[in-house]
C-alpha cells in the first residue's frame, strides 16, 4: 500500500514538473505583453497595453503579419490544389514504379531539407530572378512541402470506394467533374488537413524567407522577430513577447476552427 | 429501350486471367435477366464490361443498334446501380438523384423538380433532405433506384442489389424489384451470386462458370432441366442428387438399386454406359415402405440425417454407401434409424454423360 502511495506520488511529481517545462513559458507568453517592463520571469502582469502600443507603432510588425498570411495561405492553396491532383491520379492509376516513386519522393525531400539544398536553392531563384520576391518563395516552400502532402493525400484518395467515381462516371461525368462534384467533397478533411499543416510550416519558417526575402518589407514575421532589439544590442522583451502573443495567436485560432470543422480525422474521408 | 447484344465478348485480365471467354448472348427488350455464378465466375466482369467500366480485349457489345464497345461509359446510355449503392455522402437525395442531370446541364430547379418526382414514386418525399448516412439499408437502396430512373437510360445494370440488405429487407426488395422492373419496362441485367434470388427475380437467366456461359433459360427451365451438372449443383436450395450409375437395359443401376431410365433420356443409352443419375430432393418421393410392395424402382437405405426447412424436411438416406437427400411434407418425416425408400420421380430425373444433359 505505502508503495502503491509513493509511486503515486513520484508519477505525479514528474507529471507536474514536465507540466511546469511546457506550461511556464506559455505563462510567460501570455503574461510578459501585459507586464510594463518584462524579464525572463514569469510575473503577475500589471495589465498594461503599452507593448501593444508600441508594436503598432513598429514599421514592420504588422505588415510582417501581412505577409506570413500572404505566404502561408499561398502556398497552403497551391500545395493542395498540387497534390489533390497527384495524389488523385497516383491512387487511381497503375504506373509501374508508383510506390517506389512516392517513397523515393518523401524520402528525398526529408533528406534534402531546406537547410542542406539551401545553396542551390539560392543559387536556383537568382538564376530565375525569383530572388527577393514573395511569389518565388511561395513556389520554393511549395515544392519543399508537396511531396509529403502528396502521401499523406494519397492515403486519403486510396481509402474512399471507387465505386463513386464509377458511379459518377457511368452517370457521364467527366474526369475534372468526377474530381470537383466527388472526389474533394469526399476527401474534404485530408484537403483540410494538408492546408493546415501547409501554414503552419510556412509560417514557422524562418530560414527560406530570411535568404530569399531582403527586402524588409517584404519579409514575413518569423523574420522580423528577429529584429527586435533594443538600441543596446539586447533583446527587446517587450516588442518580443507581444510580437510572439500576435504570431501565435492566428495559427492557434485556425487550429481551433478547422479542428471544430472536420475535426481531424486522418483517414477514411466520409464513410456511411 | 434497348435489347443488349454480346457478341464473342472477351475480357482478359493483364497476366492472362480469362474472365470472359468469347461470350455471345442477347437480351431483348424489357427483360429482367440475372447472371448468376459463384464468385469469380466472371458475372460481375461481364456487367461492368456491359457499363464500359472494363475495356473488352475482343468481341462486341451492342445496345439497341449501336455498337459501343469502345464508347465511353457514360455515352452508352445506361445506368448501372453498385454493390454498395455508392450514394454520394455529401449530397442529400436531391441532389443524389438530380446527379445525372445536373451532369446533362438540366437547370436546376428543373432537375430538382424531376428528381422529387422519381423519388416520390418509390416513396422518398419525406427523406429528400437526408444524406445517404441518415438512410436505413432499405431507402438508400430505394434512392440509388432513384438515381438511376432519373437518368431514363435505356438499359439498368444492378449489381448484386440486394447483397447488401438483411435478411427479412431482402425478400420485400425482390418483389418490390421485380414489380418496379415490370412497371418500368427498361431492359435490366443484375448480377447475383444467390441462385434463389436468380430464380425468384429473372425473367431469363444465364448461369456462369469460370467465364463461360453454361446454361441461358427461364428460371423454370434453369431449375427444372440443369444442362450440365455444374448448373444442376448450383441451382435450387437443396443440391440436386447426382449419383453415379450404369445403363442395365431400360433401367439404371444407381447405388446397388435399380431405377427405370427417366423419360428425357429415354432411348438415349447405350447399355452398360456409365452416367450421371440426377434427381432434386424436391422430385424425390420418400416413403417408409415402397408404395406396391416391392422396392422395384426406388432407393431403398436408412435415415441418416433430418433437417428441418420449416413446412418441410430433407431427409438424408444412407442407400448403400451413397447419400441421397429426399423433401418431406410436415407431419410425415421419419426418424433417424428408420429404413425408407426415395422413388424419384420418372418425369423430373435427368441423366447426364460426361458432365452435359442427356436429352433429345
Amino acid at each position: 500500500m505505502t508503495r502503491f502511495v509513493l509511486g503515486r506520488i513520484g508519477f505525479y511529481t514528474l507529471i507536474a514538473v514536465l507540466l511546469a517545462f511546457f506550461t511556464i513559458p506559455l505563462l510567460w507568453l501570455a503574461s510578459a505583453p501585459l507586464t510594463s517592463d518584462p524579464t525572463y520571469e514569469v510575473r503577475v502582469p500589471d495589465f498594461t497595453f503599452d507593448n501593444f502600443q508600441a508594436i503598432l507603432e513598429h514599421p514592420y510588425a504588422l505588415p510582417s503579419l501581412y505577409n506570413s498570411l500572404l505566404l502561408s495561405v499561398g502556398t497552403a492553396l497551391l500545395v493542395v490544389a498540387l497534390s489533390a491532383l497527384a495524389a488523385y491520379a497516383l491512387s487511381r492509376v497503375r504506373l509501374p514504379g508508383r510506390d517506389a516513386l512516392l517513397y523515393a519522393l518523401l524520402l528525398l525531400s526529408s533528406i534534402i531539407t531546406g537547410t542542406a539544398a539551401m545553396v542551390p536553392l539560392f543559387q536556383l531563384a537568382v538564376e530565375l530572378g525569383l530572388i527577393d520576391s514573395q511569389l518565388g518563395l511561395i513556389l520554393i516552400l511549395s515544392g519543399g512541402l508537396l511531396p509529403a502532402a502528396i502521401f499523406m493525400l494519397k492515403d486519403f484518395m486510396d481509402s474512399t470506394p471507387k465505386s463513386y467515381e464509377e458511379s459518377a462516371r457511368v452517370f457521364g461525368a467527366s474526369p475534372l467533374q468526377i474530381v470537383a462534384h466527388v472526389v474533394v467533397p469526399l476527401v474534404r478533411p485530408g484537403l483540410a488537413t494538408i492546408a493546415v499543416w501547409a501554414v503552419a510550416n510556412v509560417w514557422g519558417n524562418f530560414l527560406m524567407p530570411y535568404l530569399l526575402l531582403s527586402d524588409v518589407e517584404k519579409q514575413p514575421a518569423a523574420v522580423i522577430m528577429y529584429t527586435l532589439y533594443t538600441e543596446g544590442g539586447q533583446a527587446n522583451l517587450r516588442l518580443l513577447s507581444t510580437f510572439g502573443l500576435l504570431y501565435s495567436v492566428p495559427v492557434v485560432l485556425m487550429y481551433l476552427f478547422v479542428s471544430k470543422k472536420y475535426g481531424f480525422r486522418f483517414h477514411g474521408g466520409i464513410k456511411r | 429501350m434497348a435489347a443488349i447484344e454480346l457478341r464473342r465478348l472477351t475480357k482478359v485480365y493483364p497476366g492472362g486471367v480469362k474472365a470472359l471467354d468469347a461470350l455471345d448472348l442477347v437480351i431483348p427488350d424489357g427483360e429482367f435477366f440475372a447472371l448468376l455464378g459463384p464468385s469469380g465466375c466472371g458475372k460481375t466482369t461481364l456487367l461492368r464490361t456491359i457499363a464500359g467500366l472494363e475495356t473488352a480485349t475482343g468481341g462486341a457489345v451492342v445496345i439497341g443498334d449501336r455498337d459501343v464497345t469502345s464508347v465511353q461509359p457514360g455515352g452508352r446510355d445506361i445506368a448501372m446501380v453498385f454493390q454498395d449503392y455508392a450514394l454520394f455522402p455529401h449530397m442529400d437525395v436531391t441532389d443524389n438523384v438530380a446527379y445525372p442531370l445536373r451532369i446533362k446541364k438540366v437547370a436546376k430547379a428543373e432537375r430538382h423538380r424531376r428528381a422529387g418526382e422519381v423519388a416520390a414514386r418509390l416513396g422518398l418525399e419525406r427523406l429528400m433532405d437526408r444524406r445517404p448516412g441518415q438512410l436505413s439499408g432499405g431507402q438508400q437502396q430505394r434512392v440509388a433506384l432513384a438515381r438511376v430512373m432519373a437518368t431514363q437510360a435505356q438499359a439498368f445494370l444492378f449489381d448484386e442489389p440486394l447483397s447488401n440488405l438483411d435478411a427479412r429487407l431482402r425478400l420485400e426488395a425482390r418483389t418490390f424489384l421485380k414489380k418496379l422492373q415490370r412497371e418500368l419496362g427498361v431492359t435490366t441485367v443484375f448480377v447475383t451470386h444467390d441462385q434463389a434470388e436468380a430464380l425468384a427475380m429473372a425473367d431469363r437467366m444465364a448461369v456462369m462458370e469460370a467465364g463461360v456461359i453454361r446454361q441461358i433459360g427461364t428460371p423454370a427451365e434453369v431449375f427444372q432441366r440443369p444442362a450440365n451438372t455444374f448448373v444442376a449443383g448450383f441451382i435450387g436450395s437443396t443440391p440436386m442428387n447426382l449419383l453415379d450409375a450404369v445403363v442395365r437395359g431400360d433401367t439404371l443401376e444407381v447405388a446397388g438399386c435399380a431405377v427405370p431410365v427417366p423419360d428425357a433420356a429415354a432411348g438415349l443409352l447405350a447399355d452398360g454406359e456409365k452416367v450421371v443419375y440426377g434427381v432434386r430432393p424436391e422430385y424425390n418421393a420418400y416413403a417408409p415402405k415402397p408404395a406396391d410392395g416391392s422396392s422395384e424402382g426406388a432407393l431403398a437405405g436408412k435415415v441418416v440425417i433430418v433437417e428441418n426447412l420449416g413446412a418441410s424436411h430433407l431427409v438424408t438416406l444412407d442407400v448403400n454407401d451413397v447419400t441421397v437427400q429426399a423433401v418431406v411434407p410436415e407431419g410425415s418425416e421419419p426418424a433417424v434409424g428408420d429404413e425408407g425408400f426415395a422413388a424419384p420421380r420418372r418425369d423430373r430425373a435427368l441423366v447426364y454423360r460426361d458432365g452435359e444433359l442427356v436429352t433429345r
